[in-house]
């Protein structure tokens, strides 16, 4: 097989750091694949890719055919959802997700009827007479993610028009301890893969389809030579040295390739595009056989396993079921990891379904993956800094992240750290690092978040501001043309009347003089006195008057020289009472007058 | 001597006039340190701090307010105000409220009156609707400031905690608890270094 023609052996690189744990991948890579029985029951998360949830197609009660569609992508990243199995639609509701949170997650509840029965399937055998649009579309329309473990929809990857890529590049290193299954996939269907990786190279034009595969694996390296010479397809091989992480998408380019990817780029800054095993084969049989995601292969692994290996899974498969039929002694376990140990988390309910990007499930004994002790404080040994394959600052960005300084653990780079978990890995004092650098960048993104829909808030209510000064300004002009146009109506209105009627303007005189006439003799006598004030001065002067009158009587007879004098003032008091009293009678019936007036007024 | 008090009159004189011209032709519009401020501020526009609006009390910290006025900005915008204007960090002023969980409105629809009392109060136009008709909160974009619930005569307005989604879950900071804090365990089958 040596120095076959299709065959060509690369040199490889290296990467900073990394670290050689214990394998454990003999437990779960020496037996094939094994089909699991058909569940009873299976949920399909809506969520269960990278990007926007999924949006359901199908009502409770529906009959669906295996790969019908049931619930369709929104928006550019995102996946569709089929059927695994036929069956009836039982639920659409929120249902265990295998999620670090806990949370549960919409789902569609799919009973299987059993039959299995495929929808009409329409193999394209002449994918290349299609056009790549038509192919990109069709592994759109497959629903296919990654299955490496991000479960980043594959379509993408082949939309970006602009990056001119020269090498298609497999990922098959697969460097996670006890996970088995893109080793058992390479073994068994390096075909698959291969025929995968042909329709990608000719979506992307790529020149080259390299294959990254470590030195662990040498059956899978067996296999994808006799597929390449079995298909006639030209691969390059980089055989790297065991290592982890030496799987990581960026890592392998790195020892691949020798090339760095830019911060904040993706491989295709490169001319690289790098795809998983598992996805290559998918796309296959999307492409090729029409057959959708809807099932793939699992590492069910660990002591408490006691038949550990790869199983293909219907999507959907909850995980107690899949654990079951591997023969998992609950007993035994300690907990269930979904994902690798270095990697993976902890499943918080085993109802929760293997989902698209499930690639193992590890259940340990205590004994054999001990449950986190506490920490002790940082020695400050440095053991991190030479084990990140990322050539960081661990410790810095420890200090960083638990204090919440923020924008200095941004300094150092934490964006580019791949959560590995090398630097737990190696850390004496058992400090769990990974957790803080994920804590740190989960605020971090929140705190973005947060800046971002603030900016909004300030730009809405700074609007809402402008909008009302500008209603302000708008209705007071309003008010004020209005006012002008009332002055001239009424301007107009008076000079009408000024010409017309010139009979109201003489009725309106006499009131006016009747009123000052009657005016004029209410006021007659003492001036601005009321009724009773004028009765008074009548009386007061009454009274004066009768004195004086008395007073002249008594000086006739007393003293005649007086009575001249007195007959003189008793005079003028008179008069004085009669003014006054014809005053008060005038007063008082003018009042009468103006009381038979006012009801007529 | 005369020349250099000469040439140094001159620098002056040169530099002075390009100074006075920098400060006329490069003057920035507004205060730029009130834009600071209003940025560290949270923009909830709620006015519990006694202001219309963020930028409001923005203005007012630039001429000499208190900081420690704004219940939603809480702690985090205490010490972040108190690193730009370099003044103590003081503790939450309780008179404006305490800081509590982010909430958005919800409005109860089956019981809206249709009345635009609540568009009219919010701050940041996050509810919709028109006279005599349904109005509901555009939850994207409600800041739960709290100031549409007051003036509903139905009371119909609810302000609910802003729920986590899987997408904005993220770890919490792992416990403060190290190995020499734990009190020793009863059955310490290993060699604790401590």
């Amino acid at each position: 097989m040596i120095g076959s023609q299709y065959i060509k052996l690369v040199d490889t690189g290296s990467i900073p750091g990394g670290i050689h744990p214990e394998q454990h991948k003999i437990e779960s890579n020496s037996s094939p694949i094994t089909t699991l029985p058909l569940p009873t029951t299976l949920w399909l998360p809506l969520a269960m890719h990278l990007g926007t949830p999924a949006e359901t197609t199908v009502q409770i009660g529906d009959r669906v055919l295996k790969g019908e569609l049931i619930a369709a992508a929104k928006g550019l990243v995102s996946a569709n959802i089929h059927a695994p199995t036929s069956g009836t639609i039982q639920a659409i509701e929120p249902h265990a997700f295998a999620h670090e949170s806990g949370f549960v997650q919409p789902a569609i509840a799919l009973d299987s009827d059993g039959l299995d029965q495929w929808r009409m399937l329409e193999p394209w055998s002449d994918w290349r007479s299609r056009g790549i649009e038509a192919v990109i579309e069709r592994i759109r329309l497959g629903g296919v993610t990654g299955l490496g473990g991000a479960g980043f929809p594959t379509d993408v990857k082949y939309r970006n028009s602009q990056a001119v890529i020269h090498t298609l590049l497999i990922n098959a290193a697969e460097c996670e301890p006890y996970i088995t299954a893109d080793d058992r996939l390479m073994r068994e269907r390096a075909d698959d893969i291969l025929r995968g990786a042909t329709i990608c190279q000719w979506l992307l034009g790529a020149k080259t389809i390299l294959i990254g595969i470590e030195d662990n694996k040498p059956e899978a390296i067996a296999a994808f030579r006799a597929a390449a010479e079995q298909l006639q397809v030209p691969i390059e091989l980089a055989i790297v040295p065991t290592k982890y992480p030496s799987g990581g998408e960026k890592q392998l380019i790195q020892l691949v390739l020798g090339a760095e990817v830019p911060q904040g780029g993706l491989p295709s800054d490169l001319g690289i595009v790098c795809q998983n095993v598992g996805t290559l084969a998918q796309v296959y049989r999307t492409v090729e056989l029409d057959e959708p995601l809807i099932s793939r292969v699992t590492t069910v692994t660990g002591a408490a396993v006691s038949q550990p290996g790869n199983y293909q899974v219907l999507i959907g498969t909850p995980i107690e079921v899949l654990l079951a039929h591997a023969g998992v002694q609950m007993a035994k376990a300690d907990r269930v990891i979904m994902g690798g140990p270095m990697m993976g988390f902890v499943v918080p309910d085993l109802l929760a379904p293997v989902v698209k990007s499930t690639n193992c499930l590890l259940v340990p004994t205590k004994k054999e993956l001990p449950p986190a002790l506490p920490d002790n404080p940082c020695i400050r040994c440095g053991l991190c800094e030479q084990a990140c394959p990322v050539s960081l600052l661990p410790q810095q960005m420890l200090w960083s992240a638990k204090n919440r300084q923020l924008d200095s653990a941004l300094l150092h780079s934490l964006n580019d750290c791949i959560e590995c978990g090398a630097c737990a890995y190696v850390c004496p004092s058992r400090i769990p690092l990974v957790q803080y650098y994920r804590y740190a960048k989960g605020e971090i993104r929140q705190e973005n978040e947060e800046n971002v829909s603030a900016e909004r808030a300030r730009v809405r209510f700074e609007n809402r501001q402008k909008r009302l000064d500008r209603e302000q300004v708008e209705k007071e002009a309003k008010r004020q043309s209005r006012a002008a146009a009332a002055a001239k109506a009424l301007a107009a209105k008076t000079a009408a009347e000024g010409k017309a009627g010139s009979e109201t303007n003489a009725l309106i005189a006499a009131t006016l003089e009747r009123v000052a006439a009657k005016k004029i003799a209410t006021n007659t006598g003492p001036v601005g006195l009321s009724l009773s004030e004028l009765a008074a001065v009548a009386q007061a002067s009454q009274e004066k008057f009768a004195k004086a009158a008395g007073r002249l009587t008594e000086a006739e007879t007393n003293a005649p020289e007086m009575v001249a004098a007195l007959k003189k003032a008793t005079g003028k008091l008179e008069e004085k009472y009669l003014s006054s009293e014809a005053a008060y009678q005038t007063a008082l019936a003018a009042v009468e007058i103006a009381a038979a007036d006012t009801p007529k007024s | 001597m005369i020349s250099a008090v000469l040439t140094l009159l001159l620098l002056a004189a040169i530099f002075g006039g390009l100074l006075g011209f920098a400060a006329i032709r490069f003057k920035p519009e507004g205060n730029p340190i009130v834009d600071d401020i209003d940025n560290l501020l949270p923009q909830t526009q709620c006015g519990q701090c006694g202001h219309p609006g963020c930028r409001p009390y923005a203005t007012a910290i630039a001429a000499g307010e208190a900081i420690n006025k704004c219940p939603p900005g809480g702690e985090a915008t205490i010490s972040a105000l108190a690193d730009l204007l370099d003044v103590e960090a003081l503790p939450l002023d309780a008179e404006h409220g305490v800081e509590a969980i982010r909430t958005v409105a919800v409005i109860r629809e089956a019981e809206c009156i249709g009345c635009t009392k609540c568009i009219q109060a919010c701050p940041v136009d996050a509810i919709l609707g028109a006279a005599k008709l349904m109005h509901t909160v555009i939850a994207a974009e409600c800041t739960g400031c709290d100031l549409c619930v007051e003036p509903c005569p139905v009371d119909c307005i609810d302000m609910v905690p802003v729920a986590t989604t899987l997408r904005a879950w993220h770890v919490d900071k792992p416990g403060a608890l190290i190995a020499t804090d734990k009190p020793p365990a009863p059955n310490a089958s290993h060699k604790s270094a401590a």
